[in-house]
């Protein structure tokens, strides 16, 4: 597997300078480019994050020089394939801290992870009258799932609410775990609001009426140190593209004794350990949730990508981003009549604001033709939307490889808005 | 390369944005259609009367960006008073404009609707410019409900 090694990255030590982003920036090729007549300032990390040079040379290793099927052949190239698809798995390990790398499943993405749980857990151990929490902040995908299970067999979905700040009512949360709750859901870092939730202490809450908990870590993996362990996560998943991977390849980590106990989600190839027509014995984990060949690039790419990421240090990261992000929001909050959706005291690098002047997707016009890419729109999150009471918000997602001059681009951009809308 | 950001936000547009005509509750409409864009979360509420085959009067709500807003506000002084048949004349030549980078148009018929020709060069803004004429012609066609989808 290509190493993340001999590439121009940050010093190895001490917060992160500006001559490290500097350096960082040199790996991704693409921020290298004039849009609509001004240099790209990418700044929709919180949508997809944008792919440094060692993972994009890792994908392209893989099909030049070893693409073979994995846990087939017996020729070298499946050989080499199958080490390093398994050598992500391994490292996605590493990343996390899971006791085992057979409690990798390699799944398209965050989405796919909670609906496997939904799926899988869920229809094996629900019955009707059952309870999930989840929280108010939580992307429609994990909402969904439930809500379709909810139909299917009758369990019931409860929502913790939260502050005006975007902060969960953890006294509400307690008195929501009953006799009846089955599973706590809940999302790490909300991607409309920023949040950083409090998931060790959601976990004990749940632990200490023997209740499973399920992280959705999408928007926390690719900025924080993230440790199952350490969290006493049951569940936890997210996406390879939010953490400097390529799309269409994610993991769900599960506790071995759960996932022994759930049910294939999908079935064929690769999941089976024998088939007559009488009777199919299936593999062990976590080959029995990863039927027909998989992403294997996908999975190279993003054990590149978690490579990269400990090459530069998750602490550093977050510190770095956590700057950034309240030098954003000063700069914000100086600008009348611009109001900051999600003000949590604990929060990730997420700038999710209003204008009263300009719908959000004239803001994201504007600011596209100055090179600026946010997002704009309610995020695939419209109940934090319609609990702010707003339509769509404009979402500035900071990454290490972005830098003040970026922040105070944007702060010009809004200023154009005025000028047009005001 | 998007052309230049006026050409998109004209005066008159941003005029339309602000006070946009028509937008009200008609109280003796004879059809209707609530018309959604999925990917942004515009709505729009449209509602006509109409007398024969002659649109008598239409009036709008909801909320959106200022593209669909104003677009919504020029349908309405561009159909009202109106026949039926060149509203949707009209739907055919407005989306030719947004879609077909050369196309002959007939530039009588589009009146004022003109003003929106500068979102053809912002191919992610085309359906906030559309949405409130699906939900005219969903309105018309009895179906109720229009999206951009």
């Amino acid at each position: 597997m290509t190493a993340a090694t001999g590439n121009v990255h940050a010093s190895p030590s001490g917060p992160l300078t500006g001559d490290d982003v500097a350096r960082i920036r040199q790996d991704f090729p693409v921020l290298d480019q004039l849009i609509n007549g001004k240099p790209l300032v990418y700044l929709d990390n919180a949508a997809t994050t944008q792919k440094p040079r060692p993972v994009i040379d890792a994908i392209s290793n893989y099909y030049l020089h070893n693409n073979s099927n994995v846990h087939r052949g017996v020729h070298t190239l499946s050989q080499r394939a199958t080490d390093d698809y398994e050598a992500g798995r391994e490292a996605v390990r590493r990343f996390i801290n899971a006791p085992s790398a057979d409690e990798i499943i390699y799944v398209r993405g965050t989405t796919e992870g909670l609906n496997l749980v939904a799926s899988s857990y869920g229809r094996k151990f629900f019955s009707a009258g059952d309870e999930v929490i989840i929280t108010g902040m939580e992307h429609h995908s994990n909402i969904v799932p439930w809500q379709i299970l909810g139909k299917e067999i009758g369990i019931r979905l409860r929502v913790i609410p939260f502050s005006n700040q975007g902060e969960l009512l953890m006294d509400e949360y307690e008195s929501m775990l009953n006799e009846h709750t089955r599973l706590v859901s809940v999302v790490h870092q909300s991607n409309a609001l920023g949040t950083i939730n409090p998931v060790t202490s959601i976990v004990e809450l749940a632990h200490a009426r023997g209740i499973p908990v399920m992280i959705d870590a999408a928007q926390s993996i690719p900025h924080l140190p993230v440790d199952v362990q350490a969290m006493g996560a049951d569940f936890l998943t997210f996406s390879g593209h939010k953490m400097y991977g390529p799309t269409g390849i994610g993991v769900l980590w599960g506790r071995a004794d759960l996932l022994n106990e759930m049910p294939p989600y999908q079935s064929g190839g690769e999941m089976i350990r024998s088939v007559t027509y009488d009777e199919t014995i299936y593999n062990v984990i976590p080959h029995k949730f990863e039927a027909g060949t998989p992403d294997i690039a996908g999975a190279i790419g993003l054990g590149a990508a978690v490579e990269y990421l400990e090459a530069i240090g998750m602490d550093r990261i977050a510190a770095y981003e956590q700057a950034l992000m309240r030098y954003g929001a000063e700069r914000l909050a100086e600008i009348e009549g611009v109001r900051l959706i999600g003000t949590a005291e604990n929060r990730g690098g997420i700038l999710s604001f209003y204008m009263e002047c300009a719908h959000a997707h004239d803001i994201g016009t504007i600011l596209d033709a100055q090179g600026i890419a946010v997002r704009t729109g309610h995020h695939c999150a419209q109940p934090v939307m319609a609990r702010y009471e707003v339509p769509a918000t404009v979402r500035a997602s900071l990454s290490f490889y972005n830098t003040t001059e970026e922040i105070d681009a944007l702060i010009e951009g809004i200023d154009r808005v005025i000028e047009v809308f005001g | 390369m998007a052309s230049d950001l006026s050409d998109l936000y004209q005066e008159i547009l941003l005029e339309h944005n602000r006070r946009p005509r028509n937008f009200r509750t008609l109280e003796d409409a004879t059809h209707h259609a609530d018309g959604f864009n999925p990917l942004c979360g515009d709505e729009i509420s449209l509602q006509l009367r109409v007398d024969e085959e002659t649109v008598g009067d239409v009036g709008f709500q909801g909320h959106g960006c200022a593209i669909s807003r104003a677009s919504a506000s020029l349908l309405t002084q561009a159909v009202k008073g109106g026949s039926t048949s060149d509203a949707m004349a009209m739907f055919d030549e407005f989306h030719r404009m947004l879609t077909e980078p050369d196309a002959e148009l007939d530039y009588d018929l589009l009146g004022d609707l003109e003003m929106l020709a500068g979102v053809i060069a912002y191919p992610t803004r085309i359906k906030c410019a559309i949405l409130a004429w699906h939900t005219l012609k969903a309105a018309m066609d009895g179906e109720g409900v229009a999206t951009t989808e």
